[in-house]
C-alpha cells in the first residue's frame, strides 16, 4: 500500500501495524514460538481496532468519510465491475466531470453505473471540482438514468459529495431546477435503483442521484442536511462549533440506519475503507449484488410503488392537543 | 397609470441617513423607496407600495384571502406540529423555537395548505407561512405539501404552492432533506395523472425548497424582484471571493436566464393565475 495519510485518531493503530511489522522483520526465519505469538499479537492489534473503530465519534466518522486516501466512485467501479464503459456530456452545455457514470457489468448483469467523483490531487480536484456538481452534472445524471430506463438497467447510484456547487455559473444554470427534476425523475425511475453513500452525503447535492429503492451506507460515510461547518456558522454563528454541530446532526450511518432512511450499512475494511479497499468493494458488491436480487422480484409498477412508500413514510409529525388554535 | 398612485408631498421625506420613527400600525415606510403609507391603504393595496411597486413582505393569512375566493376556503391538516427527532439543541433547544415560533405567528409550523377557488377554480393549495422560521421545510411542511399533490389528485383538481423559504430545515437534520424527495415524488404523480400544478415563488425562495417542489411547476410564476436560488448568496460570496453582479438570482435575472415563465405583479396574482389555469383546462366545461 502507498503512503497514505493519516489522522490523529488513526495514529496510534498505526504505529502499532508498524512495530508488528518491524517485529516481523526482525524475527524473520526465527522459532515456531516466535511465529504463534506474533500471530496472536496481530489478531489482538485487530481486535482492538475492531473495538477502537466500532465506537468512533461523529466528529472521528466525518474525518474518516472525508480522508483524503478514501475510495472514490471510480475506485470502486475499477474493483466491482467489469466492462465499465464512461459515458459523458448532458447533451445541452458540456459534461461535468464532478459526476461520473456509464455502462458496465456487476457480476454479469448489465448496470448502469454513475457516482460523484473527487480528485485525488490538486490538479484532479480542480478537474473534478472536488466532486461537486454543477447543473450539467445533474442533467448528465438524468439523461443517464432515462437510458437506463429504455434499455431496462437497473441504476446504482455512489453518493461523495460536499453538496452542489455553490457558484455564479451554476446559478445562472439552474441549479435548483436541475436538482429538483433529478428528484422528480428518480422517483418515478420504472427500473430498480440503489444508492450508496461511499463517503460523503452532503445535501441536495448528493440527494440528486439519491431517490433510490433502497440507500445503503458504508459503515464509515456520512449523509446530512447541511455540513456541519455550514450548520454550525448558521445556528451557532461561528463555524468553529462545527464537532458539536456535527453530533446534533446525527449524521452517521447508524443514525440514518435508525431514523428509517438508510437501509442498510455495508462493513469497511478495518480502520476504514482507505486501509483495505478489496474487502470493502467485495463486501458492497455482496450488499448490491443481494439488493438487486431482491429488487429484480418487482415489477416496474412495484418498483415506483415501493420507492413511494419508502420516502413518503419518512418524517416525524405530531398531532397538536385537539383544541390546538388555528392561524 | 393607476387611481391610487398620490403624491404625498404633505409627508415629509425622510433625509437621508436621518431616521424617522414609525409608529407601528399606522405607518409604514417602504423598504425600497421610503415612502410613507398608511399602513391600512398598503394592505389594501396588498402591500405593494402605491409609489414605486414594491412588494413587501406578506402575511401568509392577507396572501391566502389575496388569492383564494372569499368564503371558499377550506385548511386542512391544521393540527399537524414538529416533534424534535434529534434532540436537536443549538443555543436554544428546537422544542423551544417551535414553541416560540408558534406563539409568534399564531401557526403550528410553516406551511398552510387547503382547499378552495381560485378566480372560481377548484384548486388544492399550499401557502408557506414565511413568519415561521424563515419557512423552512421539516417534516411537518414535507407532509403539507405532499398532500396538497395528493389531495389534487384526489379531487382531480389543479395543485398551487406559494412558496418563501429559505429551505431545508437543519434541526430535523436529514428527516428535512428527505422532504425534498417526498414532494417531488408526490409532484411526479400529479404529472403522470395530467393535472396541472403551477409553482409561485415569493421571496425568498432558496436552498432544498427550490430544489425540489417549487422548481417542478408546469408553469412557475415569480413575484418582482423576489430572490431565488439553490445556495444563497452569501454561501456563493464566501465560495468564489467575489462580489456578486446586480440582481443576481432575483426573478429578473431568472427570467433572463429561463428559470421561470412570468414575473407577475401581486396586484395581478390572482387573476393571471386563473387565466393560466383555464388555458391549460382547468375550470373550463369539458
Amino acid at each position: 500500500m502507498n503512503e497514505t495519510r493519516v489522522l490523529d485518531f488513526e495514529r496510534p493503530i498505526v504505529e502499532l501495524e508498524g512495530k508488528i511489522r518491524e517485529l516481523k522483520g526482525l524475527l524473520a526465519g526465527g522459532s515456531e514460538d516466535m511465529a504463534k505469538e506474533i500471530a496472536r499479537l496481530e489478531a489482538k492489534a485487530s481486535e482492538l481496532q475492531r473495538e477502537h473503530y466500532a465506537q468512533l465519534s461523529p466528529w472521528e466518522q466525518l474525518q474518516l468519510a472525508k480522508h483524503p486516501d478514501r475510495p472514490y466512485t471510480l475506485d470502486y467501479i475499477g474493483e466491482m465491475t467489469t466492462d465499465f464503459v464512461e459515458l459523458r456530456g448532458d447533451r445541452a452545455y458540456r459534461d461535468d466531470p464532478a459526476i461520473v457514470g456509464g455502462l458496465c457489468r456487476l457480476r454479469g448483469r448489465r448496470v448502469l453505473i454513475m457516482g460523484h467523483q473527487k480528485g485525488r490531487n490538486t490538479k484532479e480536484n480542480v478537474f473534478r471540482n472536488f466532486g461537486m456538481a454543477r447543473p450539467e452534472g445533474y442533467r448528465k445524471a438524468q439523461r443517464l438514468m432515462k437510458l437506463a430506463e429504455q434499455f431496462g438497467l437497473p441504476v446504482l447510484c455512489l453518493i461523495d459529495t460536499a453538496g452542489a456547487y455553490p457558484g455564479i455559473g451554476a446559478e445562472e444554470r439552474g441549479q435548483a431546477e436541475a436538482i429538483a427534476a433529478s428528484l422528480e425523475l428518480m422517483a418515478a425511475l420504472k427500473v430498480p435503483t440503489i444508492s450508496v453513500v461511499i463517503g460523503e452525503g452532503g445535501s441536495g447535492g448528493a440527494l440528486a442521484i439519491g431517490v433510490t429503492n433502497r440507500i445503503l451506507m458504508l459503515e464509515h460515510s456520512v449523509y446530512s442536511v447541511i455540513s456541519p461547518r455550514g450548520c454550525a456558522s448558521i445556528l451557532w454563528k461561528n463555524a468553529e462549533a462545527e464537532q458539536t454541530a456535527a453530533e446534533q446532526l446525527r449524521m452517521t450511518a447508524e443514525d440514518l440506519l435508525n431514523l428509517g432512511v438508510c437501509d442498510g450499512i455495508v462493513r469497511e475494511a478495518i480502520g476504514g475503507a482507505h486501509r483495505g479497499l478489496t474487502v470493502t468493494a467485495a463486501a458492497l458488491e455482496q450488499a448490491l449484488s443481494d439488493h438487486l436480487d431482491q429488487l429484480a422480484k418487482l415489477s416496474t409498477e412495484e418498483l415506483v410503488a415501493d420507492r413511494y412508500a419508502k420516502f413518503r413514510a419518512i418524517g416525524h409529525i405530531e398531532q397538536a392537543a385537539a383544541e390546538a388554535s388555528e392561524g | 397609470m393607476a387611481w391610487w398612485r398620490r403624491k404625498k408631498e404633505a409627508l415629509e421625506r425622510p433625509e437621508s441617513g436621518g431616521k424617522i420613527s414609525v409608529p407601528p400600525g399606522l405607518w409604514t415606510k417602504c423598504d425600497s423607496c421610503g415612502e410613507i403609507t398608511y399602513t391600512e391603504e398598503l394592505v389594501q393595496n396588498l402591500r405593494v407600495c402605491p409609489v414605486c411597486g414594491h412588494h413587501h413582505v406578506m402575511p401568509t393569512s392577507e396572501r391566502i384571502a389575496a388569492m383564494i375566493d372569499e368564503g371558499t376556503w377550506v385548511e386542512h391538516d391544521v393540527d399537524l406540529t414538529s416533534g424534535d427527532p434529534l434532540g436537536f439543541t443549538d443555543s436554544k433547544r428546537y422544542v423551544d423555537r417551535i414553541t416560540a415560533a408558534q406563539k409568534k405567528s399564531g401557526r403550528l409550523d410553516a406551511f398552510v395548505s387547503g382547499t378552495g377557488k381560485l378566480d372560481g377554480i377548484d384548486v388544492s393549495a399550499g401557502f408557506f407561512a414565511f413568519e415561521f422560521m424563515g419557512g423552512s421545510m421539516g417534516s411537518v411542511v414535507g407532509e403539507k405539501c405532499t398532500r396538497v399533490f395528493e389531495r389534487a389528485l384526489e379531487k382531480q383538481c389543479p395543485a398551487l404552492v406559494f412558496s418563501a423559504s429559505g429551505g431545508a430545515r437543519m434541526q430535523e437534520g436529514i428527516l428535512s432533506l428527505m422532504q425534498m424527495a417526498k414532494t417531488s415524488a408526490a409532484r411526479a404523480k400529479l404529472r403522470e395523472a395530467g393535472l396541472p400544478y403551477i409553482s409561485v415563488l415569493l421571496h425568498p425562495t432558496t436552498g432544498g425548497v427550490a430544489a425540489s417542489f417549487a422548481f417542478l411547476g408546469d408553469l412557475i410564476v415569480a413575484e418582482p424582484k423576489a430572490l431565488i436560488g439553490f445556495a444563497g448568496p452569501r454561501v456563493i460570496q464566501q465560495t468564489i471571493g467575489q462580489e456578486l453582479p446586480e440582481g443576481f438570482q432575483r426573478s429578473e435575472f431568472l427570467i433572463d436566464h429561463g428559470m421561470v415563465d412570468r414575473i407577475v405583479s401581486r396586484l395581478e396574482l390572482r387573476e393571471h393565475l386563473g387565466q393560466l389555469l383555464r388555458l391549460l383546462g382547468s375550470g373550463e366545461a369539458a
